[in-house]
């Protein structure tokens, strides 16, 4: 348990062994993440998709909450990486049946497991993991943080840098503007950490105030009530999704005054910069935090964030089973 | 049995003073603290040189699990665990499985503790039935059963108007109400802090207001019903100046923290460590600055060790899902004597916070009192005696304690309780 005071997810050299969060995660490891999965995208194009770099080890997605898009990007990319992968829906049985989180853990590495890819509701599933793994001697075993709770979903964030990356080369003298539910956003907190190591001079939330988490400039963040404000001069725009859920309580009145005073649409986007990307880590919400004539505009660049998902995904996995980079 | 304790120094809490003398026990009680009275011939020495001899510790808060909750602890291995951490006066919350409503429960436990260990067991009654907040509970016939006191334990009384006529009631016969202010509603779901640890790790939060709004609402409560409030576990600068403040303006009403907020904060959550996990939650460190000031200056009564036995099964969890505590009895007292050593605070006032002032606390007279004539409850430790925290070492069953891994100082070598030696190492 003491485990847990420290940051399980480097080993003693530094080197990968879990990714559970990106906050702390060194820029150097970070880029060396983004660079592997440079060549991995160029692989979505070939007439044949694998390579054998995890040819033997077992994937296994252990899903505690629900996610159709998350699993299916890891599996393709375990499967494009030739792992043997091992979907489960844990949600829907062990934890029913009271077996508690860590039970399934040690149940699932008797088989054999490599790499386990992580999904939970709470936030730090994946750290108790880890850190059980860790103090029973069986760190070889490794965890990918696929989404906790409200806190971090690091493959997400990577993908987000890669795709930013991509279309604006340099983060150091960029605008990016993350918008919407800060607060139950894991996504942004991983986008945010990232962001941060990698020299991103201005980061901004743009939210009402129901929805920004407790001195969360402390962050390194600047908030933003007003959309127009928050995304005017912006290089990057980055929509979260609103869950249904928030419709419920006392966060948010409506989906209608939302999307008038928090909306992406053209007319807010024209405040951007001429060549803005907008961004949004999917599943959008047309009409509530994204107007499609945005989502689908020429400044878009949600669908190769889904595809560069793959690659970078491949390049985590590589990277943590010690074979990093493909074979040209 | 006749015992005298030899060559010690004898530390009153309450003339506020330390001084060497032996100390003499028969009948249960102690004979003489000094010279040996005429006659007394003991069966017993206990050898007590480089020790300090202090009245037993008292305890406010013991969770001994007992009904509902035996595979956590029992009253055997928690009382145990009392004689082995000074203890030899508790109370212990209505938090049970049946919750503490019924005379009958009451009457229970005190009969087996009283059975089992010479431990004195106070149960603390709920306030309202089944902890539920909406109807009173018989108070008179819990406080005959042996309830000291009334309480919410960590469920907090959502309708004012069932508060106050609760304190109404309890006025009417004298009787005191502990409560832990928390509000309903604001920290409802919150896990941690809400600031900044919270807001990196993703954990729902419990602002200080959710302490500090419910705080105003028990005192402006206190100050019109006249009711004895004992205000549990306070965790924030704004909530210590709070009490300050309404002690100032003449409000009868006492306070104590818990002994894990005196010396932890929010960043001990580290990776999401379920052991810190606490209600109310570990605040930051100005928040404990302030608790350890409130302490020194007397605004805060009394620590309280929180005891929380909580089996692995229900720890190794997510920390959201963890269950809340820390197995606190045998850490009370080289807990107490770490702040005292680090505020530099004089061993009979800092040893005051768990002994004499929680007993007047408890409305025992006898309670944390080292004089001739009461009985001899006592805590024999060494106070420079080192050791480390380890789950090994620890006799509670609960082994649930972030504190695994440091050194302390201060090893109880012997525990009396009426006269009775009922720990020795």
């Amino acid at each position: 348990m003491t485990g847990l005071a420290r940051n399980p997810q480097l080993d003693a050299n530094g080197g990968l062994r879990h990714l559970l969060t990106l906050e702390g995660l060194p820029a150097a490891v970070i880029t060396r993440i983004l660079d592997t999965a440079v060549p991995f995208a160029a692989i979505g194009e070939r007439e044949v998709k694998k390579v054998p770099l995890l040819r033997g080890k077992a994937v296994f997605n252990l899903f505690f909450e629900n996610s159709t898009r998350t699993r299916t990007t890891f599996e393709i990319a375990a499967k494009r990486l030739s792992a043997d992968v091992i979907n489960l829906n844990i949600g829907a049985s062990s934890t029913s049946k009271g077996e508690t989180v860590l039970d399934t853990i040690d149940n699932l590495t008797a088989m054999d497991a490599d790499i386990f890819v992580v999904r939970h509701s709470e936030s730090g599933a994946p750290h108790l993991i880890a850190a059980h793994l860790n103090a029973t001697g069986r760190s070889h075993v490794h965890v990918v943080n696929a989404g906790d709770g409200r806190h971090q979903h690091p493959t997400q964030g990577l993908l987000d840098l890669f795709t930013i990356r991509h279309y604006k080369k340099d983060f150091r003298d960029l605008s990016v503007a993350i918008v919407g539910d800060v607060l139950h956003s894991r996504v942004a907190r991983s986008l945010v950490s990232g962001l941060a190591t990698l020299g991103t001079p201005d980061i901004r939330v743009v939210a009402p105030r129901t929805l920004v988490p407790t001195r969360v400039e402390a962050t390194g963040v600047r908030v933003f009530n007003e959309m127009h404000k928050g995304v005017a001069g912006c290089d990057v725009v980055v929509m979260l999704r609103l869950q249904n859920e928030r419709m419920k309580g006392a966060l948010l009145p409506s989906t209608g005054e939302y999307f008038k005073e928090y909306g992406l649409t053209p007319e807010k986007l024209a405040l951007a910069k001429p060549d803005a990307i907008v961004m949004h880590p999917g599943p959008m919400n047309r009409g509530v935090e994204i107007d499609s004539a945005v989502a689908d505009g020429e400044r878009s660049v949600i669908l190769p964030q889904v595809t560069f998902g793959i690659a970078v995904r491949m390049a985590v996995m590589s990277i943590i089973a010690g074979n990093p980079g493909p074979r040209e | 049995m006749r015992i005298t304790i030899e060559g010690g120094r004898v530390v009153d809490p309450v003339a506020g003073r330390e001084h060497a003398a032996d100390v003499h026990v028969a009948d249960g009680r102690i004979a003489a603290i000094g010279a040996k009275p005429a006659g007394f011939a003991a069966k017993r020495t206990l050898d007590a040189r480089g020790l300090v001899v202090a009245p037993g510790l008292v305890d406010l808060a013991a969770r001994l699990r007992e009904p509902g909750f035996e595979h956590k602890a029992t009253l055997e291995s928690e009382l145990e665990a009392a004689c082995a951490g000074g203890v030899t006066s508790l109370a212990c919350p209505p938090d049970t499985d049946p919750p503490l409503d019924e005379p009958g429960l009451v009457e229970m436990l005190t009969w087996r503790a009283h059975a089992r260990h010479r431990v004195r067991v106070h149960p603390v009654g709920a306030l309202t039935r089944k902890l539920e907040g909406a109807e009173i509970t018989e108070m008179a016939e819990l406080a005959q059963a042996g309830c000291v006191a009334f309480s919410q334990a960590d469920r907090p009384i959502a309708d004012t108007q069932v508060l106050m006529r609760a304190m109404q009631y309890a006025a009417t016969f004298g009787y005191r109400v502990w409560l832990r202010p928390q509000d309903a509603w604001l920290g409802r779901g919150g896990v941690a802090h809400d600031a900044e640890v919270a807001t990196r790790l993703g954990l729902a939060g419990v602002p200080v207001l959710a302490e500090t709004v419910a705080l105003a609402t028990l005192i402006a409560l206190a100050r019109v019903t006249g009711v004895a409030l004992h205000v549990c576990r306070l965790s924030s600068a704004e909530g210590v100046e709070l009490v300050r403040a309404a002690k100032a303006a003449g409000v009868a009403l006492t306070a104590d923290v818990a002994l894990h907020h005196v010396h932890l904060c929010d960043v001990d959550i580290g990776w999401f460590d379920p052991l810190a996990r606490f209600e109310p939650p570990l605040r930051g460190t100005r928040d404990r600055d302030a608790l350890r000031r409130g302490l020194a200056d007397g605004t805060i009564d009394a620590i309280a060790s929180d005891h929380a036995p909580v089996d692995d099964d229900a720890k190794q969890l997510p920390f959201a899902e963890a269950e809340p505590g820390a197995t606190a009895l045998e850490l009370l007292l080289p807990l107490t004597l770490k702040w005292a050593d680090e505020a530099r605070v004089p061993l009979p006032r800092a040893l005051a916070t768990i002994t004499s002032r929680a007993g007047d606390i408890l409305g025992r007279a006898n309670a944390g009192r080292i004089d001739v004539g009461v009985p001899a409850d006592l805590c024999v430790f060494d106070p420079r005696a080192a050791w480390r925290v380890e789950r090994a070492a620890l006799r509670s069953q609960g082994r649930n304690t972030p504190f695994l891994g440091l050194e302390v100082q201060g090893r109880v070598r012997a525990t009396l309780v009426d006269g009775e030696i009922v720990f020795e190492q």
